[in-house]
């Protein structure tokens, strides 16, 4: 069962426009900040709207063509995981699951017992008699799962499936339905804001920004090569673009940097990891290539480290311990040298858009 | 510092809200005071009156059913604005309930009368005749009390919130399954509330019904109109059926104090 997507979706004044196919067992995430049009294409996919422009195929039928064709979501072969679960709240687990099969024909009886055993295949059959009211955000995850799951689809649809959560939850849901989604042998599409899930739980992510694919690839791609300063943000690294020569590379704004690849020339992009940015006080000597000052934009604690953006030509961000920021005297306005060895700047051709 | 939090009481506020309170309990308890408590039993149980009392609870109900069954389709189709020029449907809608019930009668006898708009081929063609019928009572109520369920329940399928009815949809069910299994079990609080004050309506109607319906005992006598006949005659005996009919309402707010006396959060 492939997804294959060229279509334009419409929605008020905002256009998304998507190119993709989808392979069946693998999951891909589409992953975008807020607005940027990924439910829009989920909802697409579902048959809930209607593209303005394009063809949407599912296993080489075609289910819309912005024209002749619409096959309503009743015809698709689909399940969906709504944001925020959207349980049937007057109706018990059970019911709920029940739902789908019920509506595609199956009698009462059978469709009980399908939902019961697809609750007990899920490990959540305790729940069966409770309402959606009495449960909690991690199990109405898995509760809404298995109710479309229940339909027996070849595509499954979730939109942003852990957003509901509280973050000490998240992790043990998302590691739970990492294991349903990789036994699951039809198309999983899921839509996410948040890169954790994009790079745990997919195979191959679709970055999408203000309506458009910025960057196709898979999680490795996404952390070693971001298409985007959006993508790169989402990894935690700070992207450069300039133009490479010699063994130079020209940072666009500014700033001259050693890379170790000689051979590359034209318009590359280079993704500064923040651990292998080192600070100092003063002008360092050593066998790091790259030497050059700055001052300290900003600092910015998470965990047990603290981020610190430099204003520099390069401007980059390097991760130091507090400890580090105590000893060298950190604070806003600092002058700080910095140093990198030049074999640490992973050099890539930018990619067409 | 104090934690506890007191509520302030402006006399600005005091004064005219007690005033306010006692305008709409003041007659209530003067009703009560005037009853004929002696001889409320044989009043309220005389023929007349239990034709009045049997008439108004059949109309009303069945004014109800019929605004329920189709005002309910009418409502949903404002919510999702399915309607060419929705708020021109929607300001016809809500006409009945701001006209003054008399002219409500005789727009319904320009329609339905004997030579009326429509009333006129049901009369050549089926033999039907609407004014001055038990059926005619039941048009003039519903004509007069469906705007309120029809704004109560369009509300309610407004801000419903649609994911529901998305779910539903990729779960392969029909537009009638979604409908019946799952919008109209999550207004069903509306739909309970709309159809209550519906029904009051109904119940209460008056200028409509004497004007398209007339005032014949058994056929077209409800209570409001049998109060109104009893002032003229038999003051007694009056405000003994007015005592009746607030007992009813009474009974229904009590049956239902869960959704009225809450306060309108809900």
């Amino acid at each position: 069962m492939t997804i294959a997507v060229d279509a334009s979706i419409t929605r008020g004044t905002f256009t998304v426009t998507v190119a993709a196919e989808l392979e069946p067992g693998m999951v891909v995430a589409v992953l975008g900040p807020n607005g940027s049009g990924k439910s829009t294409l989920l909802r697409a996919i579902a048959g809930l709207q209607p593209i303005s422009a394009g063809t949407i195929r599912i296993d080489d039928v075609v289910v819309d063509d912005a024209g002749h064709v619409f096959a309503p979501p009743q015809e698709r072969a689909i399940g969906l995981v709504p944001q925020d679960y959207a349980l049937f709240p007057h109706l018990t687990v059970r019911d709920n699951v029940a739902f789908g099969p019920r509506s595609r024909g199956a009698g009462r009886r059978a469709a009980a017992d399908l939902a019961e055993a697809t609750l007990a295949r899920l490990g959540i059959s305790d729940l069966t008699d409770r309402k959606p009211g009495q449960i909690s955000g991690g199990q109405a995850q898995r509760v809404a799962l298995a109710r479309a799951l229940a339909t027996d689809p070849a595509i499954l649809l979730l939109d942003e499936p852990l957003a509901a959560l509280d973050v000490e939850s998240r992790d043990a849901v998302r590691a739970e339905l990492d294991i349903h989604l990789s036994t699951f042998a039809g198309c999983t599409v899921l839509v996410t804001h948040d890169p954790l899930d994009a790079l745990l739980l997919a195979d191959r992510v679709l970055v999408i920004e203000e309506g458009r694919i910025v960057q196709d690839g898979t999680p490795a791609d996404l952390a070693h090569q971001p298409a985007t300063t959006y993508v790169a943000a989402l990894m935690g690294v700070t992207l450069l673009r300039g133009s490479a020569h010699d063994g130079l590379l020209s940072v666009d704004g500014g700033g001259v940097l050693h890379i170790a690849d000689a051979d590359v020339s034209g318009r590359v992009q280079c993704v500064v990891r923040p651990e292998s940015v080192t600070l100092h006080r003063q002008e360092p000597e050593g066998s790091a290539r790259n030497i050059w000052p700055g001052t300290v934009g900003s600092l910015q604690p998470s965990h047990d480290r603290v981020r610190v953006l430099i204003d520099a030509a390069p401007g980059v961000v390097a991760v130091v311990t507090p400890a580090a920021v105590a000893e060298l005297g950190l604070v806003k306005g600092t002058p700080i040298w910095m140093s990198m060895k030049a074999v640490d700047l992973a050099v890539y051709r930018s990619p067409a858009h | 510092m104090s934690s506890r939090r007191i509520s302030p009481r402006p006399a600005f506020l005091m004064v005219p809200g007690i005033i306010a309170l006692a305008f709409l309990v003041l007659p209530l308890l003067a009703l009560l005071w005037q009853a004929p408590w002696g001889d409320i039993t044989s009043i309220v149980s005389s023929p007349l009156a239990l034709d009045a009392l049997r008439l108004s609870l059949v109309t009303s109900l069945t004014a109800t059913a019929f605004a329920t069954v189709v005002g309910v389709p009418l409502a949903w189709l404002l919510a999702r604005e399915v309607l060419p020029a929705t708020r021109l449907v929607r300001a016809l809608v809500i006409v009945p309930l701001l006209l003054p019930p008399v002219v409500s009668g005789v727009m319904l006898l320009s329609a339905f009368g004997r030579r009326g708009f429509v009333g006129q081929y049901l009369y050549s063609a089926f033999g039907i005749q609407l004014p001055f019928t038990t059926a005619g009572v039941v048009l003039a109520e519903a004509f007069v009390a469906m705007p309120f369920l029809i704004i109560t329940l369009e509300g309610a399928f407004r801000s419903l919130d649609r994911r529901y009815e998305d779910a539903a949809i990729t779960l392969g069910a029909s537009s009638w399954t979604v409908f019946r299994r799952v919008t109209v079990p999550l207004i069903a609080p509306s739909l309970l509330a709309g159809a209550v004050l519906c029904w009051a309506r109904a119940l209460g109607e008056f200028g409509a019904t004497i004007t398209f319906a007339g005032n014949l005992p058994g056929v077209t006598q409800t209570m409001p109109l049998a109060v109104y006949s009893a002032l003229e005659s038999d003051r007694s005996a009056a405000i003994a059926l007015s005592v009746l009919l607030l007992g009813v309402c009474v009974a229904v707010l009590v049956a239902l104090r869960g959704y009225y006396l809450k306060g309108a959060s809900a």
